[in-house]
């Protein structure tokens, strides 16, 4: 293996995902569900929009999760599969998705912690499906970028950091 | 290459500074955070303890713009340098597209350096990446001190190479950014690859474009 192992996410990979985390929000009352992937990328983002910046948001999610992985292993265990953080009016409940990818879910006292993990339990296994089915696919068929895309690009790094 | 959202169009590459503590990984991120147009960056988050020596993470969201239909971001990390963090520095290693090896050119660094490097290649590989294989640049930083080694030397120990195995790669490959320097060389029978190099003094900014230029063309060939 030579670097990061790469995936794609398409178009009806959005629109899976949004379907299941559609439907959970409806059934949790929970505002806003997030994608994240554990090298700190914004996947997706379903529900209401959040006030916060994505960007930064997905890396500390990250952090949090593999810091979280780590403090599991020395207790014996493999993972702390899910995680739950409790703010005075928001908080969020975090869980493991295929290894790859983290859900987050962002609720407030409009539900509660019991009604959100009950409801996420299968929208887990439904997203690990999803996420699995995405996984195999890669490598093999996923489309690269356009050939102009190079050049562009590094006209793009000249102007930004200076030619 | 982690990733590209066709869905949200976007594609974003993480680039990590490693290297010894106070080697200037820190400084670079924040000559790049004080010298992008604001519009290009998002906001820097520094998790560092109360006398600022990086506890976990720093991060740096750069926004290339929207090149072919797609938005291109930069994720900028910089890892704690202090040995004993290596359980964090390990994490933030996960899906890089490109490393930049800080170095601390002082003579009295240069076993904190190599010792920097060795853990650099022992965790690169525990993840299961080759870093002959994905964009790596090493950053001397520091020249402007008296006590700065010379390049050869911080080359020879810092950057000895690695064999080129494949008859297809065996070629000269000239250094563009040092005259007469070769990034590929036949020595003594063998064919070595060297990482590219860049000087810096990162509390000037100094190099420091001039770095993130480097590693970030090369992350973006990797996309192609």
């Amino acid at each position: 293996m030579s670097g990061a192992s790469s995936w794609s996410f398409r178009e009806e990979d959005a629109k899976r995902i949004q379907v299941i985390l559609s439907g959970f929000l409806g059934e949790s009352n929970a505002r806003t569900a997030l994608i994240v992937d554990r090298t700190g990328q914004m996947v997706a983002t379903v529900g209401e929009a959040p006030a916060f910046d994505p960007t930064a948001f997905a890396s500390l999610t990250a952090a949090d999760f593999s810091a979280n992985d780590q403090l599991a292993r020395m207790l014996g265990e493999s993972e702390f599969g899910a995680l739950f953080h409790q703010g005075e009016r928001e908080s969020m409940y975090l869980a493991d998705i295929a290894r790859r990818v983290i859900l987050v879910v962002l609720f407030d006292n409009r539900t509660t912690l019991g009604l959100v993990k009950l409801r996420v339990k299968a929208a887990v296994v439904q997203l690990t499906q999803v996420f699995t089915d995405m996984f195999n696919r890669d490598g093999t068929s996923a489309p690269g970028v356009e050939s102009e895309f190079l050049g562009e690009a590094e006209d793009e790094i000249d102007k930004l950091f200076g030619a | 290459m982690s990733m590209i959202n066709y869905a949200s169009r976007e594609i974003n590459c993480k680039l990590v500074y490693y290297g010894p503590g106070l080697g200037g990984k820190t400084t670079n991120l924040e000559h790049v955070y004080n010298k992008v147009a604001p519009g290009s960056r998002g906001k820097m988050i520094s998790l560092a303890t109360e006398t600022e020596r990086t506890l976990f993470f720093d991060f740096l969201p750069v926004d290339l713009g929207t090149i072919r239909g797609f938005k291109v971001k930069f994720h900028l990390y910089t890892v704690p340098g202090q040995v004993y963090y290596n359980a964090s520095r390990k994490l933030i290693l996960k899906g890089v597209d490109g490393v930049v090896f800080v170095a601390d050119s002082q003579i009295e660094r240069m076993d904190a350096n190599i010792e920097a490097m060795q853990n650099l290649y022992e965790n690169m590989t525990q993840h299961g990446y080759d870093l002959s294989k994905i964009p790596f640049a090493i950053q001397y930083n520091k020249r402007d001190l008296p006590n700065a080694a010379p390049i050869p030397e911080l080359q020879a120990a810092l950057n000895p190479g690695w064999p080129i195995t494949d008859p297809v790669k065996q070629r000269p490959v000239p250094d563009p950014h040092h005259d007469a320097e070769f990034l590929v060389a036949q020595e003594d029978g063998h064919w070595v690859e060297r990482a590219p190099y860049f000087e810096a003094v990162a509390l000037t900014g100094d190099g420091v474009f001039d770095t993130l230029k480097g590693i970030s063309k090369n992350v973006v060939k990797m996309l192609g």
